[in-house]
């Protein structure tokens, strides 16, 4: 991910806006900046950091921070810590915000003004955003803000976050000067312990919402009917386990036209520019490098899109809390809680959100297991890997006139990664987990329709991060492996290929000694290697060793067959079993680096991740071989 | 508990073993000795004295978590969890 921080947009006063979690907070963002976002990390924490900026009616150019949501400012979470220093000026290297906006939902007053008085300890200037009046008002609950705003004393407007223009009374609010003045009188909590007056504001709120006539309590019936469903003893689980197969469904139908065609286009640009190009060291960098590099990689975008679009509308919905409710029991018994289930959703696309969404798991041991876990769900990064092997190797062929044995075979290795995440999650709760007291408080929020606009900017910002991967890391190795198979050039007279001449040809003969017992030739131990920055690079690497090996253009083609002529069943089923376990993302060790704060985990995870790897990859190979899949 | 009638009438009752969709009221939190900083993260999510509670849902298997409706938020609290929340009865509650 991104770790440049801080201050991404110059100049102009700064906005935050602070509320419970699942208060439209982020929606409201949104809809003030659009586009005019950046996503990044908080200094020294994987806590996501966004900021945006707009202008308000006036033209008057604002810069606004999205602080994590909380429901006090008593941080239980690393998330919460954010929003508690950012508020209190202790944030390193962020400037304490000159203007907070609370986001206020509007059908639950009870709990967002507690934290509106919190907040107004502070002392910094402080508007109310009365966010969602739209739903209730369909619940029949009509706040009067000019009536809160005598009873607050501070200015409240009225703002609808899911629909265009809901930002407007917010806008023109901010363009009132003296709005932005510091008042003196009250100082309270800064410099000290937070004030703890958890009980006198509740009093507080009581009174104030007796006083507006908002005292009854409506809860959201269509949620009640909902989760009488959803959360069914028997249903429940069953309409969990069909959504994740709708999804998984989904990834692999969905993406294959759109695949297919980002496909055909690298090779397209390929041939074209192959053709444009005079023979040489350059014409073999740009077609073998970089357009076959690059273009094995950007292949997986559109699973990623699908996967990332899923865990968006679901969270949106409010029935991911739902999920990790339904599977809190499972996780208990290998010592985990319903809230690893997020992250480890999320690590099915890539471990990389999966390992910074564990933030939100409080307790420390449980986030760093599920840290070491996430490795081992079945990141897209592998399927290429996984479709070129399986393509090659395994017949296409049904199974009881209803199962096709590739897909089966490529199901048995997502559940074997599951498999081993439950094993390990397992021994570490032997090893760790003795008489944990594991916090759940999991809130479990009304039900809304996703909208467009939350889900695709949400899905923006992935295909972003995923892109500036492409462009970024896996360029740079593709380009650099390149180098080491083309150079030294082949001694003049020289037979074979001229790769077996070149710094890697060199390097993976060395490396073969070490992968020789897991059935590896030398073209799979150099592709190893780059695959060690990201693993889909290897099918690349595979690629562009193979077609410096030959004469031709079209690795992508040739290579299933190629493969398929030059290794055995056995040596393919290994290769298979190693990337089930292989640690091989230089980006996800370099994210648990940051998430844990130093380099013991990163090098614990690489260690028991390569030692599975290595003994699942033996283990196969040896009986593969025994069972006569030598040839 | 449960040997002595009596001290059932007597005993308050805590959110783990309310009736299902009834209706009560918190009287207060008691945190365990092994994690006391679960008062003040209980009375954060609005557990908090008068305030009205009714457990909606058990989870499966075992009982454990529950779904708990406290205000107008819906949360899923551990047994553990919810044993701290001490309830009064809607009577007290109206006396007060």
């Amino acid at each position: 991910m991104n770790e440049a921080v801080i201050h991404l947009y110059r100049g102009g006063p700064l906005l935050a806006l602070v509320g419970n979690p699942n208060c439209g907070k982020t929606a409201l963002f949104n809809l003030l900046t659009g586009s005019r976002q950046k996503v990044a990390n908080y200094a020294g924490v994987t806590v996501e950091r966004k900021e945006g900026k707009f202008t308000t009616p006036a033209g008057k150019a604002l810069r606004v921070l999205d602080l994590p949501g909380t429901y006090s400012l008593h941080p239980r979470s690393p998330d919460e810590r954010v929003t508690h220093d950012v508020l209190y000026g202790r944030a390193i290297g962020e400037r304490r915000p000159d203007l907070v906006v609370c986001v206020v939902d509007a059908t639950n007053l009870r709990r967002s003004l507690r934290l509106v008085l919190a907040v107004k300890r502070l002392g910094l200037p402080c508007v109310v955003a009365l966010n969602m009046v739209d739903l209730a008002q369909a619940r029949g609950v009509t706040v009067d803000a000019e009536a809160l705003t005598r009873e607050l004393g501070v200015p409240v407007v009225h703002t609808v976050g899911v629909e265009g223009g809901g930002d407007a009374a917010l806008r023109a609010l901010l363009d009132e000067t003296a709005l932005w003045r510091r008042s003196s009188s009250v100082v309270a909590g800064i410099g000290g312990p937070p004030v703890h007056a958890t009980g006198a504001d509740h009093e507080a709120v009581r009174g104030i919402l007796q006083r507006l006539g908002l005292d009854e309590l409506i809860p959201h019936a269509l949620s009640d009917r909902i989760d009488r469903v959803v959360l069914h003893p028997v249903i429940g689980p069953l309409l969990l386990a069909a959504v994740l197969f709708l999804i998984f469904q989904a990834v692999f139908a969905w993406a294959s036209a759109p695949m297919d065609a980002i496909k055909a286009a690298t090779e397209w640009l390929g041939a074209t520019i192959g053709a444009i190009l005079p023979d040489g060291w350059f014409k073999s960098l740009l077609v073998d490098g970089v357009i076959a590099g690059a273009g094995g990689v950007v292949v997986f975008l559109p699973q990623i899109v699908i996967l990332f679009f899923f865990i968006l509308v679901l969270e949106e919905s409010g029935y991911l809390p739902r999920a990790a409710f339904l599977l809190d029991r499972l996780m208990g018994g290998v010592g985990l809680s319903g809230r690893s289930f997020i992250p480890l959703l999320s690590s099915f696309a890539c471990a990389i959100p999966g390992i910074m969404a564990s933030r939100s798991i409080a307790n420390p041991r449980d986030r760093l297991v599920t840290i070491m876990i996430a490795p081992l769900m079945t990141c897209s990064a592998r399927l290429p890997v996984y479709a070129l092997l399986i393509g090659a190797f395994i017949p296409r062929r049904d199974l009881w006139g209803m199962l096709e044995l590739q897909g089966l075979v490529l199901f048995g290795l997502y559940v074997a990664g599951i498999a081993g995440a439950l094993a390990v999650a397992w021994i570490l709760k032997r090893l760790t987990a003795r008489a944990q007291v594991r916090t759940l408080m999991m809130e479990l929020p009304s039900y809304h329709l996703p909208t467009l606009r939350n889900v695709g900017i949400g899905l923006w910002q992935r295909v972003a991060i995923f892109m500036k991967r492409v462009g970024g890391v896996i360029l740079v190795l593709t380009i650099l492996l390149w180098f080491l198979a083309s150079f030294p050039a082949p001694p003049m007279g020289a037979t074979g290929p001229a790769i077996e001449h070149s710094i890697a040809g060199i390097l993976g003969r060395a490396l073969a000694v070490v992968f020789a017992p897991i059935g590896f030739n030398w073209q799979i131990s150099i592709a190893l290697v780059p695959g060690l920055a990201a693993r889909e690079v290897a099918v690349s690497a595979l690629g562009t060793v193979y077609a410096l090996s030959a004469t031709g253009n079209d690795t992508a083609q040739a290579l299933a067959p190629l493969i398929a002529q030059d290794w055995s069943l056995a040596t393919a089923l290994s290769l298979l079993a190693w990337y089930v376990f292989a640690p091989q993302c230089l980006s996800t060790l370099a994210t648990v680096k940051r998430e844990t704060g130093g380099w013991t985990m990163p090098f614990v995870m690489a260690g028991y991740l390569f030692a599975l790897a290595y003994l699942a990859s033996f283990v196969t190979f040896r009986v593969a071989w025994a069972l006569g899949a030598a040839g | 508990m449960g040997i002595h009638v009596l001290s059932l009438v007597t005993e308050p009752m805590s959110l783990a073993d309310a009736v299902l969709g009834e209706i009560f009221f918190v009287s207060h939190v008691v945190a365990p000795p092994g994690a006391p900083e679960w008062a003040q993260q209980l009375a954060d999510i609005g557990f908090i004295a008068g305030e009205r509670v009714a457990l909606m849902a058990r989870g499966v298997p075992g009982g454990d978590p529950l779904v708990v409706r406290v205000g107008l938020s819906t949360f899923a609290l551990r047994l553990a969890e919810a044993a701290c929340v001490h309830l009064a009865s809607p009577d007290t509650e109206t006396a007060r």
